[in-house]
């Protein structure tokens, strides 16, 4: 899975890109919670586009990001989420918890 | 469907999590020969993911060990078997529960087998503690079960 994390102003997008499986949860959790914990961002912007394929390990990983996020007091969104992973977030329910668009 | 088909496949690799990517697009692949839209194959492909998920992170727990998927396409149905012989689940009832992990450390949601129940239309869970986990599920395509389609 290829992680490309960009700041604007106080949010961090992380693009990500491949399948989002239980496989390669542990980099994108590295890799965000790398950036989130320099301490210079509050809000986090998941843009799933180039994401193929998604199972519920991909909740367990977007949760855990969200609840860091929570005690920072801000903001997590997910952007861009193709037919399958909606339909796994949907399932989920993450999508009452944070936003997605 | 006038010509039915009947096939079957059987896959073993070692428990590794390179092989969830692999053998859910190995099922796909053969699931691919039924007549099936996008969704319905993203549904499977799902589905195994989760359960071949399982039997890494909780049926092989720590240890090493071989999964077992077997396919099967009669008619417009496929059933998909994936087994392991790990730790197995002390109380499948419980484990089934929507959100129900026993590895809150690792961030697991809780929601694998509410998403093959969801995207399968028949999931079936057998385990014994201490010897393994044998998961069937069975997905028709097109929605209505097959007239002549029996026992799995």
């Amino acid at each position: 899975m290829q992680i490309n994390t960009e700041i604007i102003g106080n949010t961090l997008v992380a693009k990500l890109f491949g399948e989002l499986d239980h496989h390669c949860c542990g980099e994108v959790r590295t890799a965000i919670d790398r950036e989130i914990d320099k301490g210079r961002i509050k809000n986090l912007v998941f843009d799933l586009d180039g994401v193929s394929f998604m199972d519920s390990s991909g909740i367990g990983v977007i949760l855990g990001r969200c609840k860091k996020i929570n005690e920072l007091e801000g903001r997590t969104l997910i952007i861009r989420a193709r037919p399958q992973v909606d339909r796994v977030l949907e399932l989920s329910g993450i999508k009452k918890i944070l936003e997605c668009g | 469907m006038n010509n039915k088909i009947e096939n079957f496949m059987r896959l073993d690799f070692p428990s590794k999590s390179c092989n969830e990517s692999f053998s859910r697009a190995a099922v796909a692949a053969f699931a691919s020969q039924l007549d099936m839209n996008i969704e319905e194959l993203a549904d499977i492909k799902t589905a195994v993911s989760e359960a071949v998920t399982n039997s890494i992170v909780h049926g092989y727990r720590g240890i090493k060990g071989i999964i077992h998927i077997e396919c099967r396409i009669f008619g417009d149905s496929i059933t998909v078997t994936v087994r392991d012989e790990g730790r197995g689940i002390e109380d499948v009832k419980r484990a089934m529960q929507p959100l129900f992990t026993t590895d809150r450390e690792g961030e697991r949601s809780g929601m694998g087998f509410t998403v093959m129940q969801t995207f399968m239309d028949k999931l079936s869970v057998e385990s014994v503690y201490g010897e393994g986990t044998t998961v069937t599920m069975t997905k028709t395509i097109g929605g209505e079960a097959d007239a002549d389609f029996g026992e799995i």
